[in-house]
């Protein structure tokens, strides 16, 4: 589930990047490449635990699955904040810098 | 375990050979004229190693915020709970060396690919859709 919801969210950002004019400015690109990395990370694990479950790996316990869905989310929401922290950092519009000197 | 350790410490060695390249990369820009670098039309080699550092920092980071929700990365020494006895430990460097090198091998063929395929588009002539309903 963690994997499915990563998979799912590197997918939606690469088409955000793809039809976004500001894609550079928004570093859309790095959001993409960190789910990616992240879903292929997963990818790599589910095979290992396929293998050594076999069939059962794709019927886990409800519990199992809520809380891995939980962990996908939260997961999502690092990602994102990981990006929003970049980006607000890097400042590529001046907002942030205009603002402080506003003030 | 402790998986994401390997890709991480693939990150640090990739981050510095990027740096490295990129400083090379100024240089040569620096001794060619302007515009003869622009007319070359080619993504720096550092530019795609980026992506790479990417990957590997952004996964290595979400994992890590994995093991950390399975109570198996903890914020005091030894900071891994796999580090607290032998037979653990064994455990955690078994896996390190087989999930943890698989996840950093298929990232970095993932990234080859991807460098592989920017290279043949880059080969390709600028077409728009625009361009080609017109």
């Amino acid at each position: 589930m963690t994997l499915l919801t990563s998979v799912l969210a590197a997918i939606t950002a690469t088409i955000v990047w793809y039809f976004c004019d500001r894609r550079r400015e928004l570093k859309i690109g790095f959001l993409s490449l960190m789910f990616w990395g992240a879903s292929l990370m997963w990818f790599v694990d589910a095979i290992f635990e396929y293998a050594e479950l076999g069939a059962d790996y794709f019927v886990p316990a409800g519990s199992d699955m809520l809380n891995d869905f939980f962990l996908g989310l939260s997961v999502v929401a690092l990602g994102m904040i990981i990006w929003l922290v970049s980006l607000l950092f890097s400042d590529p519009l001046g907002v942030v810098r205009k603002s402080l000197k506003r003030q | 375990m402790a998986c994401f350790i390997v890709p991480a410490a693939e990150a640090v060695v990739t981050t510095i050979v990027e740096k490295s390249v990129k400083s090379k990369e100024m240089a040569e820009k620096e001794q060619t004229s302007h515009a003869d670098y622009t007319s070359a039309g080619k993504i720096p080699f550092s530019r795609k190693l980026k992506w790479l550092n990417q990957m590997l920092w952004g996964g290595s980071a979400l994992l890590a915020f994995e093991h950390v929700w399975h109570g198996e990365v903890v914020p005091f020494f030894p900071f891994l709970t796999a580090a607290q006895d032998p037979v653990s430990t064994a455990e955690m460097l078994h896996e390190m060396s087989t999930v943890g090198v698989g996840m950093a091998a298929v990232v970095t063929l993932a990234w080859a690919g991807l460098a592989g395929i920017t290279h043949i588009i880059e080969k390709r002539p600028v077409e728009t859709v625009a361009e080609k309903t017109e």
